[in-house]
């Protein structure tokens, strides 16, 4: 039994530590103990497969995909797209890319939320699509707004998508959140600052992209994922290379 | 100077928040939108092997259950083949493998019904023990948490699991070993998860 490749492993000083009292919540919800470090084993190298099937061509169409026939989601209208990428920047073809949202004036559609700005009637806030064979993805959508949280007393969060991602493997599996460029919401608030690392930070934050908007209809931005990326095993006995 | 290495970084995490409903369980945070929400069906119902249904609660630092968690579920069939092209052979038709839930917003019980899994490959000798990978994420947690299940009902196979073997406390490693009850006839295994302090359950970095 050859050993599957594993995996590079995940800077854990690059991802957010698990806690950070300025982030409130974390600090009962963060293990003290050490996590334990694992090698991969073919229950981490494997990962649930999706099709195109599974998801509908207007389920990636935020504007549309909870509208009334006839109307449309009220806001900024927003092209979001990029690659889904591994570390040895190869394409992620055929993963699930899934994101939610508050509408443009900073409310969910969920039951928890009760901040009064009002909900869209045209506008559900989630979305999800299968990247293409050269791990392209995009939505189309509506830019979100900022919103208060209780942490701090006023705190607002930077707009933000969330988007959750699969890859090929257990190991590569990753929620984050998207920011926009040139907010000035983003350096202040504690969840974004969970993170340590300035680059890191940037890596959240698409840029406009003036290229692909549509003329006359919709702005856009770029969003590229980076999921880990997998060792070729040079001194394990396998043969297929990287 | 030195060369630089050309490999891009690793898209660092973010908390998925108190909505992730919204996005990933849409009909929990209140309203319908998709075909059908992906995640329910683990096993399917072609499957072998024992039907059981996993169930706990995920409890943070001062013991009180996290209402908002998603949790989701990877695990072999009862042939201990995974549903993937290195998942080492067949599984049957509409297994995937993998499962979402969420925990309910009043009492934080969360439960999923599947198929117990069987052993699969150690990464180099050995067969592992049966067991369900599960990922927690939730407000309040910057990186998504991994962790395993195992079967109280499995000793031997425990005794010889080369991940478990790893964890050098072996009181630690009773935290990843769910409870088997029977219930109206149906086979359940708790698994209650503590984020931190007193029985702090075992994660990976994986």
């Amino acid at each position: 039994m050859t050993s599957p490749g594993e995996f590079y492993q995940r800077d854990r000083m690059w991802h957010p530590p698990a806690y950070d009292k300025d982030y409130k919540t974390s600090v009962s919800r963060s293990p003290q103990y050490s996590l334990i470090s694992l090698q991969n084993s073919i229950s981490e190298v494997t990962g649930p497969v999706f099709g195109h099937n599974d998801v509908d061509p207007l389920d990636k169409d935020l504007i549309f995909n909870y509208a009334k026939s006839g109307e449309s989601a009220i806001g900024e209208r927003i092209i979001l797209h990029g690659r889904v990428l591994d570390e040895n920047a190869r394409p992620v073809p055929n993963t699930l890319v899934e994101i939610w949202q508050a509408n443009a004036g900073g409310r969910y559609r969920h039951k928890k939320d009760t901040y009064l700005a009002p909900i869209d009637p045209n506008f559900g806030g989630c979305g999800r699509t299968i990247t293409d064979e050269n791990g392209y993805y995009y939505f189309r959508t509506v830019k979100p707004g900022a919103y208060p949280w209780r942490n701090w007393v006023n705190d607002w969060r930077p707009a933000h998508i969330h988007v959750s991602v699969f890859g090929h493997a257990w190991t590569q599996r990753l929620i984050t959140q998207i920011y926009f460029e040139g907010d000035p919401l983003i350096e202040t608030c504690p969840i974004v600052n969970t993170i340590r690392d300035k680059a890191a930070i940037g890596q959240l934050i698409a840029a406009l992209d003036r290229n692909a908007t549509i003329p006359l209809d919709s702005i856009a931005y770029k969003f590229d994922i980076v999921l880990r990326g997998r060792r070729s095993t040079l001194f394990e006995n396998r043969l297929e290379g990287n | 100077m030195t060369q630089t290495l050309d490999y891009l970084k690793e898209t660092a995490s973010q908390t998925a928040g108190p909505y992730v409903h919204i996005g990933l369980a849409p009909g929990a945070a209140g309203f319908d939108i998709y075909r059908e929400e992906l995640g329910w069906d683990i096993a399917g119902p072609n499957a072998k092997g024992e039907r059981i249904r996993v169930e706990g609660l995920v409890i943070d630092g001062t013991g009180s259950p996290v209402k908002d968690v998603l949790l989701e579920a990877w695990q072999a069939n009862a042939d201990g083949n995974h549903a993937h092209p290195e998942g080492g052979g067949d599984v049957e038709d509409g297994f995937r493998g993998w499962g979402r839930v969420i925990t309910d917003f009043a009492t934080g019980e969360w439960g999923f019904d599947t198929v117990k899994p069987g052993r699969c490959p150690g990464r180099n000798v050995g067969m592992q023990a049966p067991h369900i990978n599960l990922w927690i994420v939730a407000r309040g947690i910057n990186v998504g948490l991994n962790t395993r299940l195992y079967f109280e009902d499995e000793p031997e196979a425990n005794a010889a699991d080369p991940v478990l073997g790893l964890i050098e406390w072996e009181r630690r490693r009773a935290t990843l070993i769910a409870k088997r009850t029977e219930r109206d006839g149906q086979i359940v295994y708790r698994f209650d998860i503590r984020l931190q302090g007193d029985g702090e359950t075992v994660f990976f970095d994986i």
